[in-house]
């Protein structure tokens, strides 16, 4: 049967991509329609690292990253709750020359984009974070970069997508999609059938089944974030805090506890639904973290987790619109990054669908760029077990 | 191809199922790697003094004496031909090792079997002040007292439902203290209409009257079918107020309290080591999945109460059991042994834990009803001060979550240190009446390594 | 030398009713020197002579274990040295500075 709730967007996916997809074009007026197989934020935009970070970032990815920190940084105006939201700066850290060079590279680019990077040498190092290990050489720091609680996120914007008209369905998963005419006819498992003119598949590391639904191959893979997290600690570690080897990803919320991941990130089970972390992973993580800030040496770990990520072998998102199939959106993989520029995102998509484009630079991320075999990412052998699908 | 002198096979827990494991795991020519939180071999319920302590364990533990004197000396006996790890935390497990802590350095075991016995802990259910301090568990309270000569305070209330009540009242009153009161939330009515289910072990029902009726008979106040209302005091106890069942409220002095439930399965590791959980509606938690003998998937064996709550006769027996299907499993013959005991020792267990039933339905847990009764300002989570209200609050939001987990996630309820061992049955509960759902489907807090804090600095440099 | 008997002024949470032989440890709370018996967890040593033994992170009220035996995770405590202990299963160490409220 054709449920009575035709839509002009059907949003498949309620992850962080998909609930501001919603919520933006709701607010343009859109009849929006999403559904989500489980509960929205549950994956991977519920138990990321929380990073809203803008330094060291791809260089083509600036205009939207940009873009999406201010919509963070207006959060309540846009949601109306701040789900800890903390703009409390970002360290980057090198221990060598050889990372210093790549730092100073990185701040290169970051500044050339409008970002106000700070290089910070040894001796202020230790002098405005003390509880840094003495074999840091270089830093840079950005204070725009931020943090905030990914486990409130998703949920709230999807509460805030309702309010503004959107219709959300949770628990559902979507069965079929068939093309009529111009047009979507989107089959979910309870049985109703939701036509729509555009169809945003977002979702996340299951949206590669969707686009090839659409005749769109994509090379992607499940992988997860190794994370932990660490008893309440005097509150000392203000900045988000990344040794650029990739090894230490850390953050010291300020009711206390330190949040640490790191690589190389971890197979995963997409089909049970598990992201076990080996025990090895945390263990590396304990001691590159003890090495970086010794006095967390007495500080205990009480959980640790991981989530199910989409990654692509250039670890650049798809993002943008379909490249064979008219009102077909595509929002997928990515890569561990995607937490930052969610906001961005959906607010590109939404202008996407209801302007016909939008001003923010998304060439990159076009599907179309796995026509061609592309360059895989040196962050491929380096930053992943070796037991990953990839 | 694996033989008996080159398996390697865990045991995590020193209690009387683990003991009673490595005993039989011994006697079959294995070497098995006995891996225990504690300083001394015991547990909880067969907890030796700590050194140097001068305490009276017969007068202590009355007509379980023997059995504890028994198990302590087949454990002596036993030492030498087992390889045992006192205060070791064994944290995680996966795809075949065991990760451990000792003297502050992490440590691996590989084994080719695992049997879990890691016991049990109170159960408990929140009641406005259970966070003062004097507020400890029954369980604790007897525990501290066997390690430490020590009673929780000088005069004290017993609060809560469980048979351990009247049995913990008696012996503190053995060293001393003046019980208050015994507040069981239980009515007499139901405890009666349970009755006939504990005639599996009538000799411990039997013991358990006779405990009731010597405190009677010392004239130690006893109320039944209470309902705590709070734990009163500043900076530490020093009431505690209730209801009786006809409505009048009672305050009584104290200056501490012995508080529970009952007891529920550490399931944490077996969890990790990959057992399935099914839903027991007469415990109203989730149990690991295990056939008659402790097996929860190949290599993997549960015994003892962090299998089912039976009590030290059942872990001794289900010990036992477990090793012996470790042993057939193992591929050899089935042996004499195993053709002659494992019948028993089966009907032994289900008899013991079918008797635990009973009394699960006679000492009842406070439930839907006293989930709803708990006022939003009551604290639920002792680790990240969460209260009653922040779980309503979060599950009538548009869109909340109904599974516990995701409740976890949006209010840090059981994201603490303890990992929801102390919130997580009443959190069931709380987001089951909140949510208006059955109890099954709020589901249970899905347990994750560390099972207990890890020190950062345990950890070595990574090879 | 025995530690019974430290605590019958009744300042302390707990009471002590069995004896203990064997070497005396010194050891301080909150800059307090206290007497200990080798054996004594430093959950009874302190709750002997007082009644907390650390104060919740949120919010700051006092707390004194509640498990006795290393399942709830109520009763880390800290030493002066910066180092975190659970009371209940660590046992006193000669010159153990432990510290009840705050953090060094």
């Amino acid at each position: 049967m054709t449920a009575g709730r035709g839509a002009d967007t059907v949003v498949v996916g309620g992850g962080l991509v998909g609930c501001w997809t919603a919520f933006f074009l709701a607010r343009r007026g859109q009849r929006v329609t999403l559904v989500d197989k489980g509960v929205v934020g549950a994956q991977s935009s519920g138990v990321n690292f929380g990073n809203l970070r803008l330094q060291g970032r791809f260089p083509g990815q600036y205009p939207l990253s940009l873009r999406a920190q201010a919509l963070w940084e207006d959060l309540p105006g846009l949601i109306g709750e701040p789900c800890e939201y903390d703009r409390c700066g970002h360290l980057y850290l090198a221990m060598n020359d050889d990372e210093k060079r790549k730092l100073d590279g990185y701040a290169e680019v970051s500044a050339s984009y409008g970002l106000d990077i700070e290089h910070v040498g040894p001796a202020a190092l230790q002098q405005r974070w003390p509880w840094l290990g003495g074999k840091v050489v270089a830093a840079t720091y950005s204070a725009r970069d931020a943090t905030a609680n990914p486990r409130l996120v998703t949920p709230a914007v999807a509460r805030a997508a309702r309010r503004a008209g959107a219709t959300i369905i949770e628990n559902t998963r979507v069965t079929e999609i068939e093309r009529r005419g111009d047009d979507f006819l989107v089959r979910t498992e309870a049985g109703d059938d939701i036509p729509c003119r555009s169809l945003v598949n977002a979702a996340g590391a299951w949206a590669a089944d969707i686009a090839r639904w659409f005749g769109e191959d994509t090379p992607l893979f499940p992988a997860g974030p190794p994370q932990f997290v660490t008893e309440p600690f005097p509150y000392r570690i203000v900045p988000s805090v990344q040794t650029i080897d990739g090894t230490v990803i850390m953050r010291q919320i300020p009711r206390g506890n330190v949040i640490l991941a790191g690589y190389p990130r971890t197979a995963v089970d997409p089909v049970g639904n598990r992201a076990p972390v080996p025990p090895a992973k945390t263990l590396a993580g304990m001691y590159h973290l003890g090495q970086l800030v010794p006095m967390l040496r007495d500080c205990h770990v009480i959980r640790v987790w991981s989530g199910i990520e989409g990654y692509l072998p250039d670890m650049l998102p798809v993002i943008g619109a379909s490249a064979g199939t008219p009102g077909l959106f595509h929002a997928f993989g990515f890569c561990g990054h995607g937490f930052q520029i969610g906001p961005g995102v959906g607010l590109c998509l939404s202008e996407l669908i209801v302007d016909g484009s939008t001003a923010t630079p998304l060439d990159p991320f076009a599907i179309s760029r796995f026509d061609r075999p592309v360059a895989v990412s040196e962050k491929l052998g380096r930053e992943f077990d070796p037991r990953t699908a990839h | 191809m694996m033989t008996l002198a080159t398996t390697r096979v865990v045991i995590i827990g020193a209690g009387p199922a683990g003991i009673r494991a490595a005993e039989t795991l011994a006697q079959a020519g294995l070497r098995p790697i006995l891996v225990d939180e504690g300083r001394l071999p015991g547990g909880q319920g067969y907890r030796r003094p700590s050194a140097g302590l001068a305490l009276d364990m017969d007068a202590l533990l009355g007509t379980q004496a023997a059995k504890y004197r028994a198990l302590h000396a087949r454990f002596a006996e036993l030492a030498p031909a087992i390889d045992y790890r006192p205060e070791t935390l064994a944290w995680a497990v996966h795809e075949g090792t065991l990760h451990v802590a000792r003297d502050g350095a992490a440590a691996t075991l590989p084994f080719d079997a695992l049997l879990i016995a890691a016991g049990a802990a109170d159960r408990v259910f929140p009641v406005k002040g259970w966070t003062l301090p004097g507020v400890f568990t029954l369980g604790g309270a007897q525990v501290i007292l066997k390690d430490q000569g020590c009673l929780i305070g000088r005069r004290m209330v017993f609060l809560g439902s469980s048979p351990l009540l009247s049995l913990a009242a008696l012996q503190y009153r053995q060293f001393g203290a003046d019980v208050a009161a015994i507040c069981d939330t239980t009515p007499l009515r139901e405890k009666l209409l349970a009755a006939p289910a504990l005639a599996p072990a009538a000799a411990t029902a039997l013991r358990g009257l006779g405990y009731l009726a010597r405190l009677r008979r010392d004239g130690v106040p006893m109320f039944s079918g209470t309902t705590p209302l709070a734990i009163e005091g500043r900076d530490h106890v020093e009431a505690v107020r209730f209801r009786l069942g006809d409505g009048e409220e009672r305050v009584i002095a104290c200056d501490a309290v012995a508080f529970g439930y009952g007891l529920k399965p550490e399931t944490q590791l077996a969890e990790l080591a990959g057992a399935r959980f099914g839903y027991d509606p007469v415990f109203r938690l989730w149990g690991p999945n295990l056939d008659a003998d402790g097996r929860a998937r190949p290599g993997l064996y549960l015994a003892g109460d962090c299998a089912a709550i039976g009590g030290a006769d059942a872990a001794e027996a289900s010990g036992t059991l477990a090793a012996l299907a470790l042993l057939a499993d193992l591929g050899g013959e089935v042996t004499h042994r195993e053709r002659r005991d494992m019948p028993r020792l089966r009907r032994e267990v289900a008899r013991y834990r079918s008797f635990q039933k009973g009394l699960a339905r006679a000492f009842a847990w406070p439930g839907s009803r006293g989930a709803t009764a708990i006022a939003d300002e009551v604290e639920l989570c002792r680790c990240e001060n969460v209260t009653a209200g922040d779980i309503r609050a979060a599950i009538a939001a548009d869109l909340g979550p109904v599974d516990v987990n995701r409740v976890k996630a949006i209010t840090r309820c059981g994201m603490g240190r303890c990992q929801g061992r102390m919130c997580g049955p009443a959190l069931q509960e709380i987001a089951a009446a909140a949510s208006a759902r059955p109890l099954a489907e709020v589901g249970r807090l899905r347990g994750q390594a560390p099972v207990k804090p890890l020190a950062i600095g345990s950890a070595a440099a990574p090879a | 030398m025995t530690s019974a008997g430290d605590d019958l002024a009744g300042n302390g949470q707990l009471m002590r009713v069995a004896q203990r032989t064997g070497k005396r440890i010194s050891i301080t709370i909150d800059g307090r020197e206290i007497g200990a018996t080798a054996g004594d967890s430093v959950l009874a040593a302190v709750l002997t002579h007082g009644r907390q033994l650390r104060e919740l992170e949120f919010g700051g009220s006092p707390r004194a274990g509640f498990c006795l035996m290393g399942a709830c995770q109520d009763c880390w405590v800290w030493l002066e040295t910066g180092g975190r202990i659970r009371a209940c299963t660590t046992l006193v160490a000669d010159g153990m500075a432990i510290r009840t409220s705050g953090s060094p």
